[in-house]
């Protein structure tokens, strides 16, 4: 796709990122504002520029109310993406910029926020699951249960993949975050030695195979061409994005487990991999850094599968290598520290650290990074992914 | 006794499900098929994906089943699961009715035995409020 029908991405904004509960002098609304706020004065625009807004996975901050609380003037375009949780971050990128091309809006703000002392722990029991009657009488509550499944199985299909290339993917996200300052897990280093030291949450899955629990909020701006020549920073143009599912998940491993046999132990990710990279006119092997929400370390061992960087069941071999790690690796990974060790804001501040290094931010830069994949939430319905590139 | 605490979630049944949870509640374990072309398919739900009937009819399973994957776990996301650590959750699949996969726990067992493709037998979990919920222990008979 050319450039000049191009959505770009011109601002990124967060706020500081805390354990579960530790935003608790303010209001979710006004942590998710003052994301939408921060990332409006990184493109260097004022909410007057805003004419749209996107979320994803009922996020509470409403759309209208969001306009009234920063004064915009007049909204044009907002969505929402239904289901798939953290599978609709890239989703609901891949809104904004499909509302910029149609002419249908200028600015659109895809915001997160997130307060999970202020509702509920995405790590426990919840009411009002979509298929819980068939999970919740058998103690599978919580994703880490559930997704543990597709690990499993994933790592029978393929007995070369061990608990130690788990371990491989924790350590990594971790040693990134402690060259990011604003990552929770900043200052805790943790060897191979202290992954296998933690307690079993659901086997194969450890402790540090799960993804944090965060209070924190994230926007992005998304734009036209000309607004992001414009913008404060170097614009980075969308190539491609989406979202989808293959057939038959429905609510998949966080409901009933009933997906195709052959999709079973997967992300769920096969298909729209192949679409984005035709999309974008790019190969797997063109991308230089990739962010891969990390909710469980063996889903991103997946996703490195699915998204053509290494055979099926190669993933171990691939890790062990040292292929995902900063700065030698050929495909550093969640350079941020991800949701591992950074964050956990459903995957939209994995989506700014995709920015950040195509504009030469990041703590862990890739020299001279063009092509950044991000995918949102795996294992779900719908699961969502993108890739960026500087001009 | 049922096997989690009394305060564990019980089935809300709804609109779609209530049929299968009334099978359940009588012990009896029956999935969901198109009354037309026969495809099973779990969750209940009021169309066949593959012929567009919304006629219904139900496959009683006789019990036995195989692990199909498996999880032991050892956190408790909820107060209820605290005296069962560590537990085995299961998906199993079903020889006499191909085509589905139910969530369920292996009992009974050395969580550290459980593997793919282990043998595994139904009994009923009585729960309270008459309601039945459907786990698995090793089968251990010659036959399985």
């Amino acid at each position: 796709m050319g450039t000049e029908r191009s959505a770009y991405i011109a601002g990124v904004g967060q706020t500081e990122f805390k354990r579960h509960g530790g935003i608790m002098d303010r209001s979710q609304f006004q942590v998710a504002a003052e994301a939408v706020l921060a990332a409006l004065d990184d493109a260097g625009m004022t909410a007057a520029d805003v004419d749209g807004f996107a979320s994803f996975s009922n996020d509470a901050n409403e759309a209208a109310l969001m306009q009234v609380a920063l004064g915009v003037p007049q909204m044009r375009w907002s969505s929402m993406v239904w289901g798939g949780g953290g599978g609709g971050s890239c989703a609901a990128i891949a809104q904004a910029a499909a509302a910029i091309q149609a002419g249908h809006a200028q600015t659109v703000v895809v915001y997160r926020g997130l307060c999970q002392g202020q509702t509920r722990r995405f790590g426990r029991f919840g009411e009002g699951r979509t298929h819980g009657n068939f999970v919740h009488p058998y103690g599978l509550f919580a994703p880490a249960q559930m997704l543990a499944l597709q690990v499993r199985r994933h790592m029978h299909l393929h007995p070369q993949i061990h608990e130690e290339h788990l371990g491989m993917v924790a350590v990594n996200a971790r040693a990134n975050a402690n060259r990011n300052p604003r990552a929770v897990m900043h200052g805790k280093p943790m060897t191979l030695d202290d992954y296998f030291a933690s307690r079993y949450i659901a086997e194969p899955l450890r402790l540090f195979d799960c993804c944090l629990e965060t209070d924190g909020g994230c926007a992005i701006v998304v734009t036209t061409p000309a607004r992001a020549r414009d913008a404060r920073k170097a614009p980075v143009r969308i190539l491609a994005s989406g979202h989808g599912s293959g057939p038959g998940w429905g609510s998949g491993p966080l409901g009933s487990q009933n997906m195709p046999d052959a999709d079973y132990a997967s992300t769920n990710s096969r298909r729209i991999a192949k679409e984005l990279f035709a999309q974008a006119g790019v190969l797997p092997i063109d991308i230089d850094t990739a962010q891969i929400y990390d909710h469980f370390s063996g889903m991103v061992l997946m996703a490195l599968e699915e998204y053509g960087f290494c055979d099926a069941g190669g993933s171990g071999d691939f890790v062990a290598a040292g292929h995902i790690a900063w700065k030698t690796g050929k495909l550093p990974i969640n350079t941020s520290g991800g949701q591992l060790s950074e964050a956990y804001v459903h995957g939209m501040n994995v989506a700014i650290e995709g920015v950040r290094q195509l504009r030469g931010e990041s703590t862990s830069q890739v020299y001279d990074a063009r092509l950044c994949l991000v995918t949102g939430g795996l294992g779900v319905a719908p699961t969502s992914a993108m890739i960026i590139g500087r001009d | 006794m049922a096997y989690f605490s009394d305060t564990m979630p019980a089935p809300h049944p709804n609109f779609d499900d209530r049929d299968y949870w009334a099978a359940c509640a009588d012990k009896r374990l029956q999935f969901q098929t198109c009354g037309e072309c026969g495809q099973a398919r779990h969750p209940p739900t009021p169309v066949c994906a593959h012929c567009h009937s919304f006629k219904v009819r139900w496959q009683q399973t006789a019990g036995r089943a195989e692990v199909y994957s498996h999880t032991t776990i050892h956190h408790a996301s909820h107060e209820a699961v605290q005296a069962n650590l560590p537990y085995v959750v299961a998906v199993v699949t079903f020889p006499d009715v191909p085509g589905v996969r139910l969530v369920t726990n292996i009992t009974h067992v050395d969580p550290g035995q459980v593997c793919i493709g282990m043998a595994v037998r139904l009994w009923w979990d009585a729960v309270g409020g008459g309601m039945h919920i459907p786990r698995f222990n090793p089968d251990t008979s010659s036959s399985a």
